[in-house]
């Protein structure tokens, strides 16, 4: 196994696309080790991209923040408005594995690791996340909840790797919120994850909303119909009630080691309200 | 919060025992310079790695190493042809029985693959890189063969036969087919069937139970070396270096007293490190490489093929009168042995109705094999399982007969006299004392919120005590050293010096206890039966008493008195009686200035095989709150009470209350081995088997009881196993105060939990409470 | 496989080894510098009990790989202690009777200093949840938060008398 840690985007690019055999990009660490050590995966070359400055950086930009990729959850924390302006991201990067996990898990590595169950991923999906790809052709970008496509796949091709993520300008009244079930109380994978992100008008009525769902389908998922359910709406029982009902019926989960089909669809649909009502208290105070 | 009663006036006043010095060995362990198994390397060695078979069950028919010992760098390879077969014999390994004839083969396979990650090949190389790549070209041939996972389905005619030999024991006449049942047990009192008819409330249910492992955060080490002559040197992770090295010399065909083992730090052991895994094939390695070869288990390993605990299904039948009084009690008890015989089952049926004072019991238990790990012990084995199911009926019983729990408890408890199921009668114990100090505890009287309930249950262990060596040395200027040998699993080291400074009439510090290696003393049995501080301390009181009494002697000799002359008092040696003030008094310094003009060096020797265990009872409280909406429980006040006899070091008695109590929780509610249907283990690391984490529990009061072990010199009772008993009991008794339902399967994951809520939703139940 | 050279610092001393590059972080440490103090419980993040910290993060060292710590600055339970006494996290541990194995010991009073260097003056909520990442299967916690919450106490005392 050979290992690079090319300071620009372009040699990494170079590296990855000119690869003979598997080659894998190198962030936080905390999936590819466990992958290498478990002999899941054998890679000829592993890319380490932390000595890109681009992958390392925390800017605001056009009212919104560009994020590094490489950015650990726990530096995402200690930014000062970060957490203020998107605590949902903040605290769904913040419950991956433990402390010491967070102090390397990356957004990027946690997207590309392709789990359906990755804990960030609904929340930068309700946020409506870009992220910034770059590869042999060039630079683009694209919607988080298009990058991952099945799990451990992605819509990437080969050389192609994230750089960043821009979360948009928040307007007034906006606000997100993450909330997961597992059985403990720390550190286990997502039963179910559900993401949310609502936009209020100044009568605390919603007119933007959007959900992210993870550990419920094979990726992933962006449950627009769900979402759409709460626009005009108020925050009140019947809303919040259609809410869990929507969520539960976006659920295409499978039985495995962690749950149930039919426990995550309930699961799901109760933990989507609760976040819902974070969402709508955060907002009204924003 | 943490506090003790007593059960008699603090009589006699002890200066060392019962106060909390800092434990001998702690600055190593906060340095991070102790060193355990994986810690230690030996010059020239090479690293081991085993092959694991990926089936549950199948014949080896060919292991084919010819392509792996071509490697360079591969400088060793073992196989079952490098083990010579065992004949069946019995042999204690902790409170369980193992029998040579399994142990050879659990080692390595021979005829059979019997679970999967059963080791079929192992090899020792310059790398482990090399080591791993030769585990590759190693060819196996299998016959893949039907597996049987659940202890049920293996009893069913039909089911895959592990063992084709296998007739079932205990049965009369005996059975002419054999079976997946390796034997029959019972035990019984009165007249069972006599005795239910005088109930007025009969109560029977069936419980099932997940296998669980130890959980031990240090995986299996050892580090082997074997010279051209035949002698051996091993440093291993061992609950018991004697044990580890009757194994191996037997396996190996060694002289005992070629091999010399040496105990690291043990990082956990919990019971599963009183058996043999990787330190028989260290030692065939080392013996072909002619250099030290180290094998370490990955967590993987660990979970795939070290011993659980059974998983069971226990079936409960209880009857009482109106009055509360239990009549008859009666229980069948199916335990899973894993790949080969010797489960738990019968310490499981002796402990069921322990803590009562039944005139009837027929207990009934069966061993049984599967295509799973061999089971091996695991804290208080067998009484856990046993003990969820029984403390779940008697909460029912008590329900029924409108019953306070505690007082139901007290009017049927075990007392000093009560005869138990399983033969003994009781002496001094403590069980009502615990009741009462659960009962005045604030805990039990503390108002609970929505959605919120309180169980209890009450737990039994024996305790054993068994064959233990010591050595006690004076050194030159007065201070002592002290050999034992049973491993220091959680603060044995402490208690001993705390013992041995009382007798001597000196501190503490003045002593420097070291678990020795094999070839320091006599036999020593393992660290297992929560015997350590019983045994190792009653032989050190010995020693020590022995050390006080040659040095009279000596002092005798020296003031020219008769050895009846002379007193030892307070850490002196004086004259006594008409010649009391004559001569300064000597200490212990004093006396070994002399020692060598007086005869020569002052050595106090124990060896003994220590009776008069006498078991804990124990009393727990649990508070648990259940989310109706996603099933899942949480713990959210939680009381240990037990009875530690004569509590030396009051720290280590509740750490061992503490860390018993957890484990039970987490096996009551997350543990569970998952299998999937080609009989691989799903779950084999601590991500998906989940253990309790920090932020999962609440601080756990503790109450330590002291009804004193008059047969021990200190009062001490066994205390590091019976609090593993009542977790599950007591928390599913919680969980049916929170949500008028009873759950009889566990863990009582979230799963369960909410499905059992829903199907009482469904059906319009009226005992449910919540959502 | 050809070996790369790694300098980084440990335990504020220069350090300069041979190694492969799959070789992990914790594997440096045990393997190549002998510092056996970190432990290794799981081979894969989740039980703490290899947790040291780079640059004053708080990380496990079996999710790393060696050549990371490149010119990075290693803190392990070997340089916890000072060279006249204990820490105060160290000699809380040992009056409370934290701890009976031994073997999460040195990865828990790693990360409890990592805590208590950035909040001095924690809740037992927060310490649970810092320590999540902690397994003990020994103590069941109990002892461990009350060292770690006096041991703070301790430090805050100490460091406004100073």
């Amino acid at each position: 196994m050979r290992y690079e840690a090319p300071e620009t985007v372009e040699a990494a690019v170079g590296l990855l696309a000119g690869a003979a055999g598997d080659a894998r990009v190198l962030a936080g660490g905390t999936d590819l080790l466990v992958q290498l050590k478990t002999d899941m995966i054998a890679p000829a070359l592993v890319v380490d991209i932390k000595k890109i400055a681009e992958t390392r950086r925390i800017t605001e930009e056009a009212g919104g923040f560009r994020i590094g990729a490489a950015v650990s959850g726990a530096e995402l924390k200690e930014h000062p408005r970060l957490k203020t302006v998107w605590p949902g991201v903040i605290e769904a990067a913040n419950l991956i594995g433990s402390t010491q996990i967070q102090g390397r898990a990356t957004l990027g590595g946690n997207l590309c690791n392709g789990s359906p169950a990755a804990d960030s991923v609904p929340a930068l999906i309700a946020a409506g996340a870009i992220a910034t790809v770059i590869g042999p052709a060039g630079r683009r970008e694209i919607k988080v909840e298009d990058v991952v496509v099945g799990p451990r796949k992605l819509s990437l091709t080969k050389g192609e790797v994230v750089v960043s993520f821009f979360l948009p300008a928040r307007p007034a009244h906006a606000a997100d919120a993450y909330l997961r079930f597992i059985p403990r109380t720390e550190m286990d994978i997502a039963v179910v994850g559900a993401g949310v992100s609502l936009t209020l008008d100044d009568a605390g009525i919603c007119r933007a909303a959007r959900i992210g769902l993870g550990a419920v389908a094979a990726k992933p998922l962006l449950a627009e119909e769900a979402a759409a359910a709460l626009i005009g709406q108020p925050e009140n029982d019947a809303a919040l009630a259609r809410i869990q009902a929507a969520v539960s019926a976006a659920c295409r989960p499978i039985d495995d080691k962690r749950g149930t089909k039919d426990f995550r669809i309930k699961v799901a649909g109760v933990i989507a309200r609760r976040a819902t009502e974070i969402a709508f208290a955060r907002a009204r105070t924003r | 919060m943490q506090e003790k009663v007593r059960d008699l006036p603090r009589e006699p006043e002890y200066r060392v025992v019962g106060t909390r010095p800092i434990r001998p060995d702690g600055v190593d362990k906060v340095t991070g310079r102790a060193r355990f198994g994986a810690d230690l390397n030996m010059p020239g060695q090479l690293v081991g790695r085993v092959l694991r078979s990926p089936h549950a069950h199948a014949r080896l028919v060919r292991v084919d190493t010819s392509k792996a010992e071509k490697l360079p760098g591969v400088k060793a390879i073992v196989t079952r042809d490098d083990f010579t077969d065992q004949a069946s014999e019995f042999v204690p390994a902790g409170e369980m029985l193992i029998n040579y004839r399994d142990v050879v083969r659990n080692v390595m396979a021979r005829e059979k693959v019997l679970y999967e990650g059963h080791p079929v090949a192992a090899v020792a190389a310059t790398s482990p890189e090399i080591a791993k790549e030769a585990l590759r070209l190693i060819d196996v041939t299998y016959e893949v063969l039907p597996h049987v996972m659940d202890v049920d389905d293996a009893m069913l005619p039909g089911a895959p036969l592990l063992h084709e030999d296998m007739i079932t024991q205990g049965v009369t006449p005996a059975p002419t087919t054999p079976s997946n049942v390796a034997k029959r047990v019972e035990f019984l009192l009165g007249d069972a069937a006599k005795g239910f008819e005088q109930a007025d409330i009969v109560i029977e249910r069936t419980f099932k139970t997940a296998p669980v492992h130890q959980g031990y955060i240090e995986p299996h080490a050892v580090v082997a070396s074997v010279a051209e002559d035949g002698q051996a040197e091993m440093w291993v992770s061992t609950q018991g270096h004697w044990v580890v090295r009757a194994h191996c010399a037997r396996l190996l065909g060694m002289d005992i007293n070629k091999l010399r083992v040496t105990a690291s730090e043990i990082g956990g052991g919990f019971g599963g490190k009183t058996v043999v895994y990787l330190e028989p094939l260290a030692l065939a390695l080392s013996k072909k490489a002619r250099r030290p070869v180290k094998l370490v288990m990955s967590r993987e390993e660990v979970f795939r093929a070290t011993g659980p605990t059974s998983g069971a299904t226990v079936w409960v039948k209880m009857g009482a009168k109106k009055d509360g009084t239990i009549v008859a009690g009666e229980a069948i008890l199916k335990y899973q042995a894993g790949a080969f015989q010797g489960s738990p089952v019968g310490p499981g049926c002796m402990c069921a109705f322990a803590p009562y004072d039944i005139a009837n019991v027929k207990v009934v238990g069966f061993d049984i094999v599967t295509n799973r790990p061999k089971v091996a012990a695991y804290r208080a084995p067998g009484g856990p399982i046993s003990g969820y199911a029984v403390e779940s009926v008697v909460d029912e019983l008590a329900r029924a007969v409108k019953m306070d729990p505690i007082d139901f408890r007290l009017k049927n408890a075990a007392r000093e006299g009560t005869k138990a199921a399983y033969g003994p009668k009781f002496g001094p114990i403590g069980l009502v004392a615990c009741l009462e100090a659960a009962k005045k505890h604030p805990h039990w009287s503390a108002p609970l919120g929505k959605n919120q309930g309180r169980g209890i249950a009450a737990g039994f262990w024996f305790n054993i005590g068994g064959e233990t060596s010591v050595s006690l040395s004076l050194n030159e200027d007065g201070t002592l050293t002290l050999l034992a040998g049973t491993p220091d699993i959680g603060g044995l080291r402490a208690s001993l010096c705390m013992m041995t400074a009382e007798e001597l009439g000196i501190g503490a510090d003045k002593i420097r206890p070291i678990i020795a290696d094999t070839s320091m003393l006599g036999y020593n049995f393992l660290t297992g039966g929560s015997r350590s501080t019983f045994s190792s301390g009653m032989a050190a009181v010995e020693a020590a008493r022995s050390v006080i009494k040659q040095a009279c002697a000596r002092a005798a000799k020296l003031w020219e008195l008769a050895e009846d002359a002379v007193t030892f008092e307070d850490g002196f040696v004086k004259p006594a009686g008409e010649n009391a003030g004559k001569h300064k008094p000597m200490n212990l310094g004093d006396i070994a200035k002399i020692a060598g003009k007086t005869g020569g060096p002052i050595v106090g020797t124990s060896a003994i095989n220590a009776h008069g265990a006498a078991p804990s009872f124990g009393v727990q409280i649990s508070d648990v709150e259940v989310d109706p909406e996603t099933g899942r429980v949480s713990i959210v006040r939680y009381t240990v009470v037990q009875d530690a006899g004569r509590a030396i070091h009051p720290s280590y008695v509740e750490g061992q209350y503490q860390g018993g109590a957890a484990q039970g929780i987490g096996w009551a509610l997350n543990e569970e081995y998952i299998y999937g249907s080609d009989g691989r283990l799903q779950n084999p690391g601590f991500l998906d088997y989940r253990i309790p984490v920090a932020s999962d529990l609440p601080m756990i009061d503790t109450v330590i009881v002291e009804v004193p072990n008059p047969r021990h010199p200190y009062g001490v009772r066994g205390i590091g196993e019976t609090p593993i008993v009542p977790p599950m009991g007591a928390i599913a008794n919680a969980v049916r105060d929170a949500t008028g339902l009873r759950l009889t399967a566990l863990p009582m994951s979230p799963p369960r939990v909410l499905a059992a809520i829903d199907a009482a939703r469904a059906a319009g139940d009226k005992s449910l409470k919540v959502g | 496989m050809a070996k790369i050279p790694l300098s980084f610092t440990v335990n504020g001393d220069p350090v300069e080894v041979l190694v492969s590059p799959q070789q992990t972080l914790l594997d440096v440490l045990r393997d190549e510098l002998e510092l056996t103090g970190t432990k290794e419980g799981c081979g894969t993040g989740d039980c703490g009990a290899c947790s040291v910290t780079v640059d004053g993060r708080l990380v496990c060292s079996c999710l790393m790989l060696g050549v990371e710590a490149a010119g990075r600055s290693v803190g392990t339970i070997e340089g916890m202690a000072s060279a006249d006494s204990l820490h105060p996290l160290q000699q809380k541990f040992l009056e409370h009777a934290a701890l009976q194995c031994g073997i999460c010991t040195p990865g828990i009073l790693v990360a409890a200093k990592a805590l208590l260097d950035r909040n001095p003056d924690p809740t037992e909520t927060e310490v649970r949840y810092w320590l999540a990442g902690n397994l003990c299967r020994c103590t069941g916690y109990d002892k461990i938060v009350r060292a770690v919450l006096d041991a703070a106490a301790d430090m805050r005392a100490t460091h406004s008398a100073a």
